[in-house]
């Protein structure tokens, strides 16, 4: 039984629940021994693309230590964006010779979550029904920086009754990026109203992401123009869909 | 036009006009879709572009570790080949020595190619002050020099025009004709045949020089380069001192990569290489050909953490998926070169004091990077430029550094990061209506909700089903 410690991610842990919770049942579902270091706090992201990397040390230290703590086979985490920084934490220690080794180590075994169940588990049908149409969001970091471009489509193509429809510039990031969203919400809603207006002509009654700040970003704006899509994480569908099946 | 363009106006204000520019974007949006999927077409078809993209990296670090040697073998070969070779430092070293040599060729007329070089060190206003006519005959930026505007794009300069626009500049240069495309490039190409054959001095850029020849290499579509090397008596050459390969095996896989990356194309319909002045026997070629080489700040960039930015071909693939560039265009970054290589680059070439703005405007997407034919890993300079500002020059906003000091104890401090999990519900509770946080914060909800923090966290969840550690 793969032993797994939750990264759940603050996104989730705080303004998101439902994500982390369905992580959590899902993993368990696909007989993974779920623990939750309860001392994990953030990944660090925001000060480390804001260029304030000492800062980010600080954070990363800690996180890293929570989960050599934790002592799990793997770490697993709802989020691409969450998952890159954490992989990327060799870079923050490129010199230093007691935390460089400890956050290769620890990058090692962090997995976001659609990867994981695919590459890790094998596992690309994980015996869900979620009968609706739906599109798929796919996230900048997960696919460009961590590479991770089958993973949510296989495992969507396998939910019983659920229909994927293709959605228009896929490819073109939805304006959230963090800090940037509030230093420069003139471009950012320019791009997010793009990708708004690529959701609605889809067709699709779903939108499906992998990544809770994407979806807060691009559900925050549908919200505000009253859309009636329904935003959830892919952890979300698939758990809710394991359970109808 | 020199490095800066419009910087009389904030950059805020000159994204509000960018966003504000419904044809401008209608434009841009397009090219990038269409100049995107021609990338996609021409890489694929090469096979394996990943390897491509490796070695056109390998090439490019290889010549920045032995530029030196590479700059000091093209120098004696351009000698030998009879043309004059300067380094200039600085921009008013290369633009002095170019209007010396217009000067003593007593040129009234001078024709150019096309050249970001010569756009970054303003050499059209100082030639222009010498009292010369400079001629762009590169069709944009023809255009462009009509109306009098800056470049919106490094290869595509009028990228921000449609052919009514074109039409209706070169109306008002005595043109009487539709606005047919055709006809248009017709008319364009009778004006310029005049420049050329009245011009006494030809001025290039150069995509690449070739160290063991000694030879410049053009790339164009519309073969102005030929015509402005082969016509004038004089030819003047100005490259960034970056721009040389060891020989044309190189020349070669980097036209290819530029090519493919920047139009889509195998190739352009002219690949231009030449050297030197005209030989004993030769039919054409100048009498006279001076390479100019200008460092501008790039030695200064060697041997840091931005080194990797001299390996750009200045092919705009970055340009072209960048989703910020998008929406706000060219003109607004400020910099001859916009997008995410202008953003990597205005910073370092003329200071952060006009351009610290530009490494924040980009929501760190990747697609930049993913894009870059020779692997510059732009997103990673913008982040690195952000440091610069928050950790050396220390001057990011101090309600950020604050706020910034703030996280980092908090998340790194288990007890205080769950206190402040558990207050945010309650703290946000005065801007909350069923559920969602729709004023309050400005920049965030005047334009999108967001969900009001949970009272129960995974966390509170987790242990109360009982599988606590």
């Amino acid at each position: 039984m793969p032993n797994v410690a939750l990264f759940v991610t603050c996104l989730s842990d705080t303004l998101f629940p439902s994500v982390g919770q369905a992580t959590v049942e899902l993993l368990e579902h696909l007989g993974c021994e779920v623990t939750f270091p309860f001392e994990q706090t953030c990944c660090g992201q925001p000060a480390y693309n804001s260029g304030y990397h000492e800062e980010t040390k600080k954070i990363a230290k800690h996180m890293i230590e929570t989960f050599e703590q934790a002592d799990a086979e793997y770490i697993v985490g709802p989020s691409g964006s969450c998952v890159m920084m954490m992989r990327d934490y060799p870079h923050l220690f490129q010199d230093d010779p007691v935390w460089g080794p400890r956050a290769e180590a620890h990058a090692a075994k962090t997995f976001e979550l659609t990867q994981f169940i695919v590459d890790v588990l094998e596992v690309t049908d994980v015996g869900a029904k979620f009968p609706a149409t739906a599109t798929y969001h796919a996230s900048c970091h997960m696919t460009r920086l961590l590479g991770i471009e089958a993973a949510p489509g296989k495992l969507l193509g396998n939910v019983d009754g659920l229909t994927m429809v293709p959605l228009a510039n896929v490819h073109n990031c939805c304006g959230f990026g963090g800090t940037f969203s509030v230093k420069m919400p003139d471009v950012s809603v320019q791009m997010v109203d793009e990708k708004v207006e690529s959701i609605l002509q889809s067709g699709a009654d779903v939108l499906i992401g992998a990544d809770a700040s994407c979806l807060m970003n691009i559900g925050g704006r549908l919200h505000k123009q009253g859309h009636p899509i329904k935003v959830m994480h892919i952890a979300e569908v698939l758990n809710e869909g394991v359970k109808q099946a | 036009m020199s490095m800066g363009i419009r910087l009389d106006e904030k950059f805020q204000d000159r994204r509000k006009d960018g966003i504000e520019d419904a044809f401008m974007r209608q434009a841009v949006s397009s090219a990038q879709n269409r100049l995107r999927d021609g990338r996609l077409d021409a890489a694929g078809e090469l096979g394996d572009w990943e390897a491509f993209r490796d070695h056109s990296e390998e090439i490019r670090q290889h010549v920045l570790e032995h530029l030196d040697y590479y700059l000091y073998q093209l120098s004696e070969n351009v000698s030998k080949r009879g043309g004059s070779v300067f380094f200039a430092e600085t921009p008013e070293e290369a633009n002095r020595y170019i209007r010396e040599v217009v000067r003593s060729k007593q040129a009234k007329h001078v024709v150019k190619s096309k050249s970001m070089v010569t756009e970054e060190i303003g050499l059209n206003e100082a030639l222009q002050e010498e009292g010369c006519t400079v001629v762009e005959s590169d069709l944009g930026e023809w255009i462009l020099q009509l109306d009098e505007d800056p470049p919106s794009h490094i290869v595509a300069p009028a990228l921000h025009k449609d052919r009514d626009a074109v039409h209706e500049t070169f109306t008002a240069h005595g043109y009487t004709g539709s606005n047919d495309p055709t006809e248009l490039g017709r008319y364009a190409r009778q004006e310029l045949r005049k420049d050329f054959l009245k011009a006494e001095v030809g001025i290039t850029g150069c995509n690449f020089a070739i160290a063991e020849s000694g030879a410049v290499g053009l790339v164009t579509n519309e073969g102005n380069g030929r015509m402005v090397t082969s016509l004038p008596d004089t030819v003047i050459s100005v490259m960034g001192m970056e721009r040389v390969v060891p020989s044309y095996e190189e020349f070669e896989v980097l036209v290819n990569m530029l090519c493919r990356s920047a139009v889509g194309q195998r190739l352009t319909s002219y690949i231009t290489t030449f050297a030197g002045t005209r030989a004993v026997g030769e039919v054409d070629g100048p009498e006279e050909f001076h390479l100019v080489i200008v460092d501008n700040k790039r030695s200064g960039i060697l041997g840091t953490q931005f080194q990797s930015v001299l390996q750009c071909i200045r092919c705009a693939a970055c340009i072209n998926v960048c989703p910020v560039y998008r929406h706000i265009g060219g003109h607004a970054y400020g910099s001859i070169y916009p997008g995410p290589i202008g953003a990597v680059l205005a910073p370092l070439l003329d200071g952060y004091e006009n351009y610290k703005e530009l490494p924040y405007a980009s929501s760190l997407c990747g697609a930049c990077t993913e894009a870059c034919p020779v692997k510059i890993p732009l997103h990673e300079l913008l982040i690195e430029h952000r440091r610069v500002i928050v950790e050396e020059k220390r001057q990011s906003p101090f309600v950020e550094r604050i706020a910034m000091k703030g996280f980092a104890v908090t998340a790194s401090s288990p007890f205080l990061f769950e206190a402040a999990e558990h207050v945010a519900p309650f703290a946000t509770s005065p801007f909350a209506t069923s559920g969602h946080i729709e004023k309050g914060l400005p920049a965030w909800t005047d334009s999108k909700d967001l969900p009001q923090p949970n009272k129960q966290t995974v966390r509170d969840w987790f242990k109360k089903r009982g599988n606590v550690e």
